[in-house]
């Protein structure tokens, strides 16, 4: 049992670092501008949201709905702590307010503090919250969501978060440097490295003693606590941790569109994940980052001609008008929620057993073969 | 004098006007296997809520090992109007209502009359997972796999117990894929996996064949001297109640009729009157 783990875990090792090879040679060969780019970016991006998501939904079973909000938080958290202050005060971004925060800080500081300010926010909202089952704490979630948004455009708190206006002009993907060499991080590679440690963090959560007892707790929330399993504390300890990698998603989407503002982290954001989620698979980690990325392609590249009057090809600009694309859009959705009703994925995750078979058997195959050898 | 594991006294649990456990007072000794039976709707179940935390009773005391676990009074936390017996006894006292898993973590496990197994995971991963209460790791330590040794430790340990309930070769099965009668032993076994000290079994021999009942009864004796457990329980069928168990509680409608060795309580008059009416 062991060793047949262990090839699949060395084969789904290289396939990462695979991907990762292909990312950077890409950004090498490539010019940035291209469209591919900011699929990957934003696939990375939302893959990172989704998986978190899919913590709470998929392995704690608590159907929550506040994952814009905490996105919202983190960008802004960033956003405001990256900002340099010479920008800070002049009127450049804070236009109407005298901001009141005079330091700013490295990215890496930034990020880090994103996900924290949506953790403590996530412990705070949890309290309340995390008392409440199934489609109540999905309503109290989104309602805190909303909260949030409107909070984070209130006139009063003005000096800090810029009202209901657009925050610019922090520390963008363009700017990331490694401290002390001085070396670029291509932007790509920045969000893949980001989102990829925050995934792997979640995998190993998940299949550690912590990630079983958040699964014992979804399966059957009686049996968890009668094997003392405190359920309280463990349904905040998963809503806290999946809001912190939200914050540090948020942020990471507020480094890619160089502009951030409250009023785009609506409900239909979340909505937006959750389809993601569920298309991927609810317990799946690798069905949401497949799905994320074919939800951003689709969306973001491949089906972008049916709003411009043509497609594969074909010109025909008196159907293909603005907004077809939504019409086909919501088509495949619905294809592929008939066809596959547990998303892509299932609760499955996607394996290279098969190719750890294989492997092991060319080996076992040549081991024989050398054993045969001085015999014969 | 022998010892104390359990002791209810003058437990009540009410449910608007519907007193299901009535003025129940009991006791469990160490090393003992003791039953609890009654009709249907006894109130056998609720009892056994009472002790692990699911309900907060009325009225009266629960102790493990004479030390106060549950207590609760007419005019505690929950104001509820009652006004039997005893319900003047115990105000003023504190109130102490924990939640299962405190009391699991004491060291009272229990099992289900319905099973209640989690159903995405294997044999293995149920029992390892009831490990999780008493390892020693945080949440960090887990994830960052720095606790490793204690995880191994775990698996080890649940490796050990799956081999002693023969039910090893089922380890990387579902849970649910079991036949009936080894998914009732998986739930002894995850119980036994968050050492306890008295062990609650709600109709552990439910649904089960007489041949089957007589190879849990000695089941449960065996556990019973292997881990030094004390044994509460539930149960319908009266050969694996009789033949197995030291001491009977019998309850009607909520209220003890009687209590005894199995000699006794199948001569009295009031438990035969329970069970097939007055004649």
């Amino acid at each position: 049992m062991g060793k047949k783990n262990k090839t699949e875990l060395w084969i789904a090792l290289v396939a990462i670092a695979l991907v990762y090879i292909v990312v950077i040679i890409l950004e090498q060969t490539m010019s940035p501008g291209n469209i591919l780019f900011t699929v990957l970016k934003k696939g990375a991006i939302y893959s990172l949201v989704a998986v978190s998501m899919n913590l709470l939904n998929g392995f704690t079973g608590l159907f929550s709905l506040g994952q814009a909000g905490f996105m919202l938080i983190g960008a802004y958290t960033y956003a405001i702590l990256t900002m340099p202050v010479a920008v800070k005060l002049s009127d450049q971004v804070y236009k109407y307010y005298d901001c009141i925060i005079h330091f700013d800080t490295g990215i890496l500081v930034g990020l880090i503090c994103a996900g924290i300010a949506a953790a403590v926010f996530a412990a705070l909202i949890g309290l309340p919250v995390l008392r409440l089952k199934s489609d109540y704490l999905a309503i109290a979630t989104l309602g805190f969501a909303e909260i949030i948004r409107a909070i984070f455009q209130w006139n009063t708190l003005g000096p800090v978060t810029n009202g209901a206006n657009v925050m610019r002009e922090y520390k963008d993907l363009t700017s990331v440097v490694i401290p002390i060499i001085n070396v670029r991080i291509p932007p790509t590679l920045f969000v893949f490295i980001v989102a990829g440690l925050c995934i792997a963090f979640i995998v190993l959560l998940i299949n550690s003693s912590y990630g079983r007892a958040f699964k014992a707790i979804r399966d059957d929330e009686i049996a968890a606590e009668a094997m003392g399993i405190n359920l309280f504390r463990h349904k905040q300890m998963s809503f806290v941790i999946s809001s912190f990698f939200a914050g540090i998603s948020g942020a990471l989407l507020a480094m890619f569109q160089y502009t951030v503002v409250a009023s785009q982290f609506k409900s239909a954001m979340t909505y937006e994940i959750l389809l993601i989620v569920v298309i991927g698979g609810i317990g799946s980690i690798s069905g949401s980052c497949i799905a994320s990325f074919l939800y951003i392609a689709l969306s973001e590249w491949w089906l972008r001609g049916l709003d411009m009057g043509k497609f594969l090809g074909i010109d025909a600009p008196g159907i293909f008008r603005s907004g077809f694309r939504r019409f086909i859009f919501s088509i495949i959705i619905m294809v592929i929620v008939l066809f596959f009703s547990r998303g892509l994925m299932g609760d499955k995750e996607l394996s290279f057993r098969w190719l750890a078979k294989k492997l092991r058997r060319k080996r076992s195959g040549e081991a024989a073969a050398k054993g045969g050898g001085p015999n014969a | 004098m022998p010892e104390n594991v359990l002791r209810l006294e003058d437990v009540t649990m009410q449910f608007g006007g519907v007193v299901a456990v009535n003025n129940l007072s009991l006791e469990v000794n160490r090393g003992e296997i003791v039953a609890l039976i009654g009709p249907n709707g006894a109130g056998k179940t609720t009892a056994f809520n009472c002790v692990t935390g699911v309900y907060e009773p009325t009225n009266g005391i629960i102790r493990f090992n004479e030390e106060q676990i549950v207590a609760n009074h007419p005019r505690g936390k929950m104001k509820k109007l009652y006004n039997g017996e005893n319900a003047k006894k115990y105000v003023g006292s504190k109130t102490i209502s924990p939640t299962p898993d405190e009391i699991t973590k004491l060291g009272i496990a229990r099992t289900f009359q319905n099973i209640r197994l989690w159903k995405s995971m294997t044999v293995f991963d149920n029992v390892l997972t009831a490990k999780h209460m008493r390892a020693r790791h945080n949440v960090f330590s887990a994830t960052l796999r720095i606790s490793y040794a204690e995880e191994k430790r775990m698996r080890e340990e649940t490796e050990a117990l799956l081999a002693e309930q023969n039910l090893l070769q089922y380890a990387g099965d579902l849970a649910v894929s079991l036949p009936y009668g080894l998914q009732r032993r998986l739930e002894i076994a995850r119980a036994l996996a968050t050492d306890p000290a008295l062990l609650l079994l709600d109709e552990p021999a439910a649904g089960m064949n007489p041949q089957e009942t007589q190879d849990l009864g000695q089941f449960i004796v065996q556990i019973k001297d292997k881990y030094n457990l004390t044994v509460f329980m539930i149960e319908h069928h009266m050969d694996l109640v009789m033949q197995f168990s030291d001491r009977i509680y019998v309850i009607d409608f909520g209220k003890l009729i009687c209590e005894g060795t199995p000699d006794v309580v199948q001569a009295d008059p009031r438990v035969i009157n329970a069970y097939l009416g007055v004649g």
